[in-house]
């Protein structure tokens, strides 16, 4: 419970007392994040509108990451892999049954949860690195099954899938800015989702295993059960995050999903403070931000001699390493953990407590 | 059937090295509990260190590896007291993410230091291989087994029978009590680091005389992972055993499943071996079950 409101909220209601937006300026943040988030980007020009539309997507499979790594407390290094299964299975239901996307969507998010749940089986007996080991090893048998037969056959191999756009009454979503439009509002939609889950009994049941999974078992929870559910909503994430990816980038392949970017994913999750959804996002934002500095810097970076243009290739790769390391180090709550600071003082201000 | 022993033989003789690598998991792992995911690039710089001596700079084998050993274990040093030392007190799930973290780093750190190209060691290990019956050995795959086996001897003995090998077991089984015993558990958690980084390096020189030596050699610890599960996380002796079953595997799976399947059957192997045992033998051969109470 949020207890540093600001003096005199009291609540009065019942209705008040679970609302998820509490107090008019809330309101006015959100509202306006959600207008400002929706109306800006398109008029950003064509590079900063494909950062937004990839931004909106890796948050959605970030949060996934949240449920079963920040809520759940199980490290999960497969998040890559279980978003290669949703665009696929959109790609490959969109080109060879030509369904319409709108139905192709829930099916990849129920089937990739269903793959996730598969390779959390190990849970009902094992949890830290060996869970950890068992999402490793379902990154890699993904991607595997995806290049080779009999899979390779609809895949597509290594040379990857073309998914035709999605339309939706005659309009076909061929532009980009049309469908930054679709994966900003599903972005909302779940983060919505996201932040109500960890509200209810099974988030609440999350947390619980994660700060001790013998006194949850204790208090009578299936930690297996639960486990289970926190792997099926981050695999039904990675799928909605895989489909909107799909029509997206048009043609996909297995080297948009490998080990590096579940890593990225993980990284993300940790810097933003792995028990929030604020976080989340965070993380995102602010490591895809670091990242487009290093892309804007590479070419000054490429005129140092001899190691100029390996730097300049690695430089995301060393700024990610050095920022996860410090946040672990000097700041292990996370962005989040600064922000919820700045909140109190905001509301306590002028007093400091 | 000479080809499935042949398969077999070879698999086993490069399980032999995978043991070797395998035993850098376990040592800090058995001291620390923690898996370092920075093992595979800790071998990739201490072979790529190696490299730089015996090459470029041309010095002769032992004295390129004594200074390459000596490298690696202010390296592994370094590593600890910069990033793994400041996490002490932290879950243990915060410190392997930390170690994720030092993997994408040495990863990205890599190329722009050694270059990114494949070399290769001046030939260390004598050509041509053994002729036994229809089976054929190169010398590089026997030495290779032969100086892991070595090793993996020595390890044992030095956790079982010398001092600092027992303290090291002691600073496993609980800090707390291992410090109120008069350990200094800081000064171990060093000398673990040392000598994983240096036992990698080992396993470094070995893969890239078989191999070649490149960044690459980071993603083939990867294939380590299966050993160590299949072994057991915290037993020297389940490395040994679990080395050769995995190598074996592997190249029976690359000898019959790559026709079939197009290539690529060694590379998912080594997972398929992990989700199995993790799901039929969670911990292991050899590895001790945690039995908790609250």
């Amino acid at each position: 419970m949020d207890v540093s409101r600001p003096c005199g909220v009291f609540n009065t209601r019942y209705d008040l007392d679970i609302a998820i937006i509490r107090t008019k300026t809330h309101w006015a943040l959100l509202m306006g994040g959600i207008l400002l988030s929706i109306l800006i980007p398109p008029s950003l020009g064509a590079h900063w509108l494909s950062w937004c539309i990839e931004t909106c997507i890796v948050i959605v499979a970030v949060l996934g990451l949240y449920f079963v790594t920040g809520l759940c407390g199980q490290i999960s290094l497969g998040q890559a892999g279980f978003m290669a299964v949703g665009a696929y299975t959109t790609a490959i239901l969109m080109s060879q049954t030509g369904i319409s996307y709108w139905l192709a969507l829930p099916s990849a998010a129920f089937f990739t949860g269903i793959v996730a749940v598969i390779f959390g089986l190990p849970s009902l007996r094992v949890k830290g690195f060996y869970l950890a080991m068992a999402t490793l090893a379902a990154q890699h048998v993904i991607i595997w099954c995806i290049t080779h037969p009999p899979f390779s056959k609809w895949s597509g191999g290594f040379d990857g899938i073309t998914t035709p756009a999605p339309t939706f009454w005659g309009f076909a979503f061929h532009s980009h800015t049309s469908w930054f439009y679709v994966s900003v509002i599903f972005m909302w939609a779940l983060i919505f989702f996201a932040k109500n889950i960890g509200r209810t009994k099974p988030g609440r049941n999350f947390v619980a295993v994660r700060d001790s999974d013998l006194a949850a078992e204790v208090l009578g929870i299936n930690i297996f059960y639960c486990k289970l559910i926190a792997f099926f909503l981050s695999g039904v994430y990675a799928g909605i995050a895989g489909s909107l990816f799909a029509p997206y980038i048009i043609r996909i392949a297995p080297e948009n999903f490998g080990m590096d970017k579940s890593i990225w994913y993980l990284g993300m999750l940790i810097v933003g403070g792995s028990g929030s959804v604020v976080g989340a996002i965070a993380g995102v934002i602010f490591i895809r931000l670091l990242l487009e500095l290093t892309v804007i810097f590479g070419p000054t970076i490429q005129v140092i001699p001899v190691v100029g243009s390996y730097l300049a290739n690695y430089l995301g790769g060393i700024v990610f390493g050095t920022v996860v390391i410090m946040f672990l180090i000097f700041e292990p709550r996370g962005i989040n953990h600064r922000w919820t600071i700045f909140k109190s003082w905001y509301r306590l201000h002028p007093f400091s407590y | 059937m000479a080809f499935f022993l042949q398969m077999m033989l070879s698999g086993m003789m490069l399980g032999g090295v995978y043991s070797l690598v395998a035993l850098g998991f376990v040592i800090i792992y058995k001291s620390t509990g923690v898996l370092n995911f920075a093992q595979g690039q800790l071998l990739a710089i201490g072979a790529l260190i190696l490299w730089s001596f015996l090459v470029p700079l041309g010095l002769p084998l032992w004295a390129g590896g004594l200074s390459a050993v000596l490298c690696a274990g202010i390296l592994g040093f370094v590593t600890e007291r910069l990033t793994i030392r400041p996490m002490t007190g932290q879950p243990l799930m915060a410190v392997m993410v930390m170690t994720i973290g030092l993997a994408a780093l040495f990863d990205s750190l890599i190329p722009p230091i050694f270059g990114g190209v494949e070399r290769a060691y001046p030939s260390v290990f004598p050509g041509g291989g053994l002729q036994i019956w229809l089976l054929s050995i190169s010398y590089e795959y026997l030495c290779s087994f032969i100086v892991a086996l070595a090793m993996v001897g020595f390890f044992l003995y030095f956790f079982h029978r010398t001092r600092k090998g027992i303290i090291m077991r002691a600073v496993a089984d609980g800090h707390d009590t291992a410090r109120s015993c008069g350990i200094k558990v800081g000064t171990i958690f060093s000398w673990v680091w040392v000598i994983a980084s240096m036992s990698a390096m080992i396993g470094g020189f070995l893969l890239g005389s078989i191999e070649n030596v490149s960044p690459a050699l980071s993603a083939i610890a990867m294939r380590v992972f299966p050993v160590i599960i299949l072994g057991g996380l915290d037993s020297i002796p389940g490395c040994i055993v679990a080395g050769p079953i995995v190598g074996a595997l592997e190249m029976l799976a690359v000898g019959y499943g790559d026709p079939i399947m197009e290539g690529g059957a060694g590379e998912v192997m080594p997972y398929i071996i992990i989700l199995v045992t993790l799901i039929f033998r969670p911990f292991g051969i050899f590895g001790q079950e945690h039995i908790e109470r609250i």
